[in-house]
């Protein structure tokens, strides 16, 4: 029971909004501790298991080339294109990016998106550039927009990818159940991933329309 | 042939030069920060598991007291809009190059024997950041070092959040060695009375649910959520469909991926990266979807999962 204690120092320290690295690294530690491992053995452990995932830093290698991007105005280029369509509005210009976001992953093509390639200087400027043509944005306004473009590409990929066979989840799955005596072909769990893409879409889709109409209603007092 | 390797050498030259850069602007703790990290990217294969440990620990001290980075130099908005209006919608190619580069040489790298097979993805992602820059760098008349400070300025809008997911499935490794699961299944099925094949269903998607937000991912929740209930209950006592199951209960971890700071990539990266004052902002605006979207899976579940 006493392993759960790692799990206690996660919930207090998100809730106390101490710094989420240092609530981490704590959790780890007193987890191994709580199983009786001894305090150099849980250390290394957290450096091999911290090394072995080097890999997930890879995405950083885009930032010198998007930075620089921004530095010749690619946020500002992105605002000029919308603001010439008279029909864009915050919540289309999400709601579409999420279908594209949707559907792409469906078809495997997971890496088409992501919050540092494509919606810090593409999406979230474009969404703020429509909902400024009715009224400027305060800055609570302003987050909330740039909040509602980062879970357009987290709905849309969460709930596009499994619909694709090859997908890291879909082959966890089959590898699971086939070590427990259940043979199933990938095609069998796609076909099952596909009501909860429509409602998915559905939902996520009705509310940034709904979060449109709050924006839009907000210049017309 | 290229492999990971590779990758971990050019990201460390990478986190080096933002700390070189840091110190140069002598802002001390953001230098010895990124320095640490280019450590463990470089050393990371040849150190002593309990010195990248130490390292670790080191990350995260220095983040709890806070990196205090003092701005790198960047053009200021009159420039950019100039900029903006004179190369037009060309600042988009670098930026689209980086998905097309990624998604050809996923198809044609792991044939080419330059390249580790399994890496393919991520060499592909690396190869396209450089091209990318390689395009972006003359059309903005810009060169390595002026790169460097943009890419130093992004970091540093990150800040320790860059650090987190690796932080995390590290921690998602110990939680693993010291039986986190088994617990939380005992628990569990120990406490919900398991009579009704409904209310193994509720208990299956729901769990998925909140075990997937307790470790911030859905593979590390759906083989102990699947092994304690999903198996032995929805299957074996009840004779429900393993498919079905299986493919809804994932989805169902994935409503709880939307809901919590542990799944950092997805939920505290963006609002680092889009400069949001409130760290959560990202999972309060995606709760109300994951609830319904739960509540959604939960029913489908139960309609169908009996019934083939």
């Amino acid at each position: 029971m006493w392993v759960l204690s790692g799990i206690g120092v996660v919930v207090l320290g998100f809730a106390l909004r101490l710094n989420p690295l240092l609530v981490v690294v704590a959790a780890a530690l007193v987890s191994g501790l709580a199983a009786g491992l001894h305090l150099d053995a849980v250390v290394a452990m957290l450096g091999r298991d911290f090394v072995a995932n080097r890999f997930i830093a890879v995405a950083w290698l885009v930032l010198p080339v998007i930075g620089l991007l921004e530095r010749g105005g690619i946020r500002e280029r992105a605002r000029m294109l919308i603001a010439r369509v008279h029909a864009a509005t915050a919540g289309r210009v999400m709601i579409l990016y999420l279908a594209l976001r949707q559907i792409s992953a469906t078809l495997g093509l997971t890496a088409l998106g992501g919050h540092v390639q494509m919606v810090r200087p593409l999406i979230a400027p474009m969404a703020e550039a429509a909902a400024e043509k009715e009224a400027p944005l305060d800055d609570a306004e302003r987050d909330k927009v740039r909040a509602y473009a980062a879970s357009a590409d987290n709905v849309g990929v969460f709930f596009g990818e499994d619909v694709f066979v090859a997908i890291g989840s879909i082959l966890l799955i089959k590898g699971f159940l086939e070590q427990n005596g259940i043979v199933v072909a990938p095609i069998q769990l796609s076909v099952w991933a596909i009501p909860t893409a429509l409602m998915a879409f559905a939902i996520h889709a009705t509310r940034l329309w709904l979060f449109d109409r709050r924006l839009r209603a907000r210049s017309k007092p | 042939m290229i492999g990971l390797d590779a990758l971990y050498w050019l990201m460390g030259a990478m986190f080096a030069a933002f700390a070189i850069g840091h110190a140069f602007a002598q802002s001390w703790r953001s230098a010895a920060f990124w320095g640490c990290f280019a450590v463990t990217m470089l050393g990371g294969s040849y150190l002593p598991d309990i010195v990248d440990g130490t390292l670790v620990i080191v990350l995260a001290l220095l983040a709890a007291a806070g990196l205090k980075p003092k701005p790198a130099p960047t053009s200021d908005a009159k420039t950019r809009e100039a900029s903006a209006a004179k190369l037009g919608n060309a600042l988009f190619l670098p930026a689209l190059a980086i998905p097309a580069i990624t998604l050809a040489g996923t198809f044609l790298l792991p044939h080419s024997g330059w390249v580790d097979p399994k890496q393919a993805t991520l060499v592909s992602l690396a190869t396209a950041s450089l091209v990318a820059l390689g395009l972006a760098m003359p059309m903005v008349g810009a060169g390595p070092v002026v790169a460097g400070n943009e890419g130093r300025r992004l970091v540093d809008s990150l800040g320790w959040a860059a650090v987190l997911p690796q932080a995390l499935a590290a921690l998602g490794g110990v939680f693993a060695a010291a039986g986190m699961g088994k617990v939380v299944s005992e628990i569990a099925t120990a406490y919900i009375p398991m009579t009704l094949p409904v209310v193994a269903v509720v208990t299956y998607t729901v769990g998925m649910a909140v075990f997937t937000a307790i470790m911030g991912n859905a593979f590390a929740a759906f083989p102990v959520m699947t092994a304690g209930i999903g198996l032995p209950l929805i299957v074996g006592k009840f004779g429900g469909d393993p498919v079905i199951m299986s493919a809804v209960g994932m989805l169902s971890g994935f409503c709880g991926t939307l809901t919590t700071p542990m799944a950092a990539n997805f939920n505290i990266v963006p609002a680092a990266i889009l400069d949001l004052k409130d760290t959560h902002a990202v999972i309060k605006v995606q709760i109300p979807t994951a609830i319904l979207l739960l509540i959604a899976n939960t029913v489908l579940m139960a309609l169908f999962v009996y019934h083939r």
